[in-house]
């Protein structure tokens, strides 16, 4: 817990940053890209946290970071407006000015997984908290085994990121498999769940560390699904979303059991939250 | 002869026989045959007899509902090792919807009507037979559940 009174300062202050590009992925999802200022060393983060984005009088809302690592100079969040804060953020434009307070919480295993095949498996706009995680393996890829990137979404006007997943799959080191939910015959690709992508993604259960984010009732079934491959459940990591608010484990509203999503997660090895995810209601 | 000891083989590289003792598959295996399907091809219409089911060897099909004045609506797509056509179990024997191959697919089909004649006699074999089928649809059952959710949705 950070204890300091300068650090939670400073942690709970947002600090502003100028939106130099902005992109609508979907109907309902965009990317903003954030140049911080006074920041010659750019914006360092790791894969898999997130920061609390504040719209001017509206309020601040959790978003995963989704660029490149490796880039830190170009903060880029890829937002789904389902809310009254995401809604005005949807609403500004290039030079518009955004608070930004993180980066927050808990890191995909991008280390821990070298030497292992790694299989990423997304659902809808999951897609954007792995994308830093994907771009980092394939930064070194020659540190892992296979890579699988397994990809569902609603239907195929759904499917995030479209052009870098072909890209992804356009490389002859890695496999991208997409499946959406329903299609017409304009989509000669996958329809159905995305844990049917699984069984025939070939990779080695048991040298493989797996990365899943999307809807919670997608990673229950994704999680099932690995068991019956062969997959331990300590080789399992999920993103979690709860409602968060300070972003460092004071106010309590991300509490989950006996952790703060916020501060523990939003990355926890499923084995560490496996009894939490069957209590209802929580 | 020769033919069926060639779809005997085929059966046997198929994962849905994998375990089946030889003379069981020889059984099924003279009521099989092999078939292949271009791309956009119909392999079956809603509400026509099932008088046949699929094993897929390579290739992709389409379970389509048909709706009225646009294109199907595609509900799941099969590939290698793939089963599809299990209306042929239940009575009235009518395909539940349609049947299209994606691509150029090549699969065996199993003749349902000698296979029931067969079963009957047989109880064994349908009790293996079955054993192999429940799984399939209770697995094409839960995704379906799952696509009901619409999980990626707005929340």
């Amino acid at each position: 817990m950070t204890a300091n009174p300068k650090q939670v300062l400073d942690a709970m202050t947002p600090v502003p940053f100028a939106i130099t590009k902005r992109t609508q992925d979907l109907a309902d999802t965009f990317t903003i890209e954030l140049e911080p200022e006074n920041r010659s060393e750019g914006f360092v983060f790791q894969p898999g946290q997130f920061n609390m984005l504040y719209a001017f009088g509206v309020g601040e809302v959790p978003i995963s970071i989704s660029g490149d690592p490796a880039k830190p100079h170009k903060l880029i969040h890829t937002i789904r407006d389902v809310g009254a804060v995401t809604h005005a953020i949807s609403n500004l434009k290039k030079g518009d000015m955004l608070g930004v307070r993180g980066p927050f919480g808990s890191a995909w295993p991008v280390e821990e997984a070298t030497g292992h095949d790694v299989v990423i498996v997304a659902g809808g706009i999951g897609l954007a908290p792995l994308r830093p995680a994907i771009d980092a393996i394939l930064a070194n890829r020659t540190q892992y085994g296979r890579f699988v990137i397994l990809y569902g979404a609603r239907s195929p006007a759904d499917v995030l990121y479209r052009k870098q997943l072909q890209t992804w799959r356009g490389r002859l080191d890695t496999y991208v498999d997409v499946t959406v939910d329903h299609a017409g015959h304009d989509w000669a690709g996958n329809v159905g769940v995305v844990t049917r992508l699984i069984g025939r993604a070939n990779f080695d259960p048991h040298h493989t560390k797996v990365l899943i984010c999307g809807p919670e009732i997608m990673m229950r079934f994704t999680i099932q699904e690995l068991a019956t491959q062969g997959v331990d459940k300590d080789d399992i990591y999920v993103s979690m979303e709860r409602n968060m608010k300070c972003a460092i484990g004071h106010c309590g509203h991300c509490q989950f059991g006996g952790h703060f999503v916020c501060k523990d997660g939003p990355v926890f090895p499923y084995g560490r939250i496996e009894s939490l995810l069957q209590v209802r209601g929580l | 002869m020769v033919k069926v000891e060639g779809l005997d083989k085929l059966l046997a590289d198929h994962p849905f026989f994998k375990g089946m003792d030889d003379t069981s598959r020889r059984t099924l295996a003279g009521c099989a045959r092999n078939e292949r399907f271009l791309a956009g091809e119909y392999i079956a219409h809603e509400g026509s007899p099932a008088d046949r089911f699929y094993f897929i060897r390579s290739g992709t099909v389409a379970l389509e509902y048909h709706v009225p004045g646009r294109d199907g609506l595609i509900l799941e797509t099969l590939h290698d090792g793939d089963v599809f056509g299990w209306s042929w179990m239940v009575e009235p024997y009518l395909w539940s919807n349609d049947i299209r191959a994606v691509e150029l697919t090549r699969v065996f089909s199993l003749d349902a009507t000698c296979l029931r004649k067969k079963l009957k006699k047989d109880n064994a074999l349908g009790f293996d037979l079955y054993s192999r089928f429940v799984p399939v649809m209770a697995r094409r059952l839960s995704s379906t559940r799952q696509q009901l959710t619409d999980m990626y949705g707005k929340s």
